[in-house]
């Protein structure tokens, strides 16, 4: 039995002005996730991933068919399904430790909890000598593994990442990957990650899930069975250039399709 | 010369605090100019000594402080009823748009109805006691107020609400632990804002019906044809914003510092 189960979900916008066409964002999809999966979402802009990514926290409402969390329909956003955004969401006047506990605090736990909690995840992402520091003064990279840790402290039982590293530089991306890698790898953690990053998608996954241009649905769906824990290393290896070849000839696919598109629309 | 000119090139601060005292002592040495060579009669426009001079007299034989510490406080007490009133209410409206919907038309049409044009209908309803002088004040800024903590609270980053709905957090939890702290600083500006509006607002409340205060002196100067006395009561009121504004700016500083600047 799965936990997550996206059953014939599909979006389609209304027109924006009157006498226009619907946009179809997404077709109808399924996807089953099993407990503990790592899927990464992968797909040219445009093609409906975060749509998707946004109907499953309960964001954005589907056009048709539904989402279950353990056989009950999502109706709206919840705590069991935690968010990391592509953009700095974080609360701007709250340190790095207030914006780990706040939804320990909503939630009404115990003070000493919460900084237990927040301490624990403070020094999983490495940001121990930084809690009180106000987001304005931190990098990129930190504010990203602040979000990160704010949305795990709540220990949700899927985690959604809307291309959370998308903003960051190559060097700092990588990093980010191998923490977030090592984080699941330990803990253990339903995870759906949207990226348009081929390696990305490889480095992380146990299964990447590819999506067609729009209107958008899943076109394949490829196990990675490369042996965990995996370091920056497997990048390197051939397994992993394989996996990249066929991947990068699929997105091209539908990167050129969706260029078209644009062009004649 | 081009290097004085360069679009957007910073300035260093000695040379930004020279340039802001010279635009000052320009102006002086034209009124000083244009008095002092007989152009203009001292009967319409007092020198700048004669003014000091007026100011003087003011503040040691005619008690202007006083007058000064009666208008002060009418701004404030005006300002503080219309902000706690348009503050709650502005913050309501940005966060539920059923509540913008029902008051935004009425607002906005209210905001136009000119303060000063409430006068002789306050004094009828009010008498010229504080009263009257506190709705004028009232009036002029409470709409301005609520219209724009409307438009701030309303244009939350949807990034942070949605993150705070992800972590579990309601309706009631989003309002006042997201929109309310993210929109402080900006209220907090539009205080400041308004707050210099609800100067010209007293002043002419107290050019009608009034016995003290800052606008009360000027008309009072005026029956005398005492220039001096009426451009030192303008410049008082001039040096009183500057130091509310300076304040506000402080404390903007200190409660908002976590802001971006």
């Amino acid at each position: 039995m799965s936990s997550l189960s996206i059953e014939g979900v599909g979006r389609v916008f209304p027109p924006a002005r009157r006498g226009g066409a619907d946009t179809v964002a997404l077709q109808p999809t399924d996807l089953q996730v099993a407990d503990n999966d790592f899927i990464t979402i992968l797909g040219p802009s445009g093609c409906g991933k975060s749509t998707l990514l946004r109907i499953v926290a309960g964001l954005d409402q589907p056009s048709s068919g539904r989402v279950l969390m353990d056989g009950q329909p999502v109706g709206g956003p919840g705590p069991d399904r935690g968010m990391v955004f592509q953009s700095y969401s974080l609360f701007p006047w709250m340190t790095v430790r207030d914006n780990i506990c706040f939804g320990l605090r909503e939630k009404g736990l115990p003070k000493p909890q919460q900084k237990e909690i927040s301490d624990y995840f403070l020094e999983r992402v490495g940001l121990r000598q930084f809690a009180d520091h106000f987001p304005k003064t931190l990098s990129g990279g930190m504010k990203q593994r602040t979000a990160l840790a704010r949305a795990l402290a709540n220990d949700p039982k899927v985690l959604l990442l809307d291309e959370p590293f998308g903003a960051l530089d190559h060097q700092t991306r990588a990093l980010m990957q191998e923490l977030l890698l090592g984080i699941w790898e330990s803990d253990q953690k339903t995870v759906l990650f949207v990226t348009h990053d081929i390696e990305e998608a490889i480095f992380l996954a146990n299964r990447v899930v590819v999506m067609t241009a729009r209107p958008g649905r899943i076109k394949c769906d490829i196990p990675i069975d490369m042996p965990h824990p995996r370091t920056y290393k497997v990048k390197t290896t051939q397994e992993f250039a394989d996996h990249k070849a066929r991947l990068t000839e699929e997105i091209r696919v539908e990167t050129i399709r969706a260029d078209a598109m644009a062009v004649s629309a | 010369m081009s290097k004085w000119f360069t679009p957007l090139k910073p300035v260093s601060s000695g040379r930004r605090i020279t340039l802001g005292i010279l635009g000052f002592v320009v102006v002086v040495a034209l009124w000083w100019a244009v008095t002092a060579s007989g152009l203009v009669k001292p009967l319409f426009l007092a020198g700048p000594g004669a003014t000091l001079l007026a100011g003087y007299g003011l503040f040691f034989e005619f008690g202007f402080l006083g007058d000064v510490a009666v208008t002060v406080g009418r701004v404030l007490g005006g300002f503080l009823i219309a902000t706690a009133v348009a503050v709650p209410l502005g913050i309501a409206m940005g966060a539920f748009k059923s509540v913008e919907a029902f008051f935004e038309p009425l607002i906005s049409f209210a905001r136009y109805l000119p303060a000063s044009a409430f006068i002789p209908l306050l004094i009828l309803w009010a008498g010229v006691g504080e009263a009257q002088k506190l709705s004028v004040i009232f009036i002029g800024a409470v709409f301005q107020i609520c219209l724009m903590v409307a438009v701030i609270v309303g244009g939350t980053r949807a990034e942070l609400v949605e993150a705070a709905y992800t972590l579990g957090a309601r309706n009631r939890g989003v309002v006042l632990r997201v929109m309310l702290p993210a929109a402080a600083p900006q209220i907090f500006e539009t205080l400041r804002l308004v707050l210099g509006w609800a100067w010209t607002y007293v002043i002419v409340a107290e050019l009608i019906g009034a016995s003290a205060g800052i606008g009360f002196m000027i008309i009072d100067a005026q029956r005398f044809l005492d220039t001096g006395q009426m451009i030192f009561g303008i410049f008082v009121i001039g040096v009183i914003g500057l130091v509310s504004d300076y304040l506000f700016k402080q404390l903007n500083r200190h409660l908002f510092s976590w802001a971006a600047s």
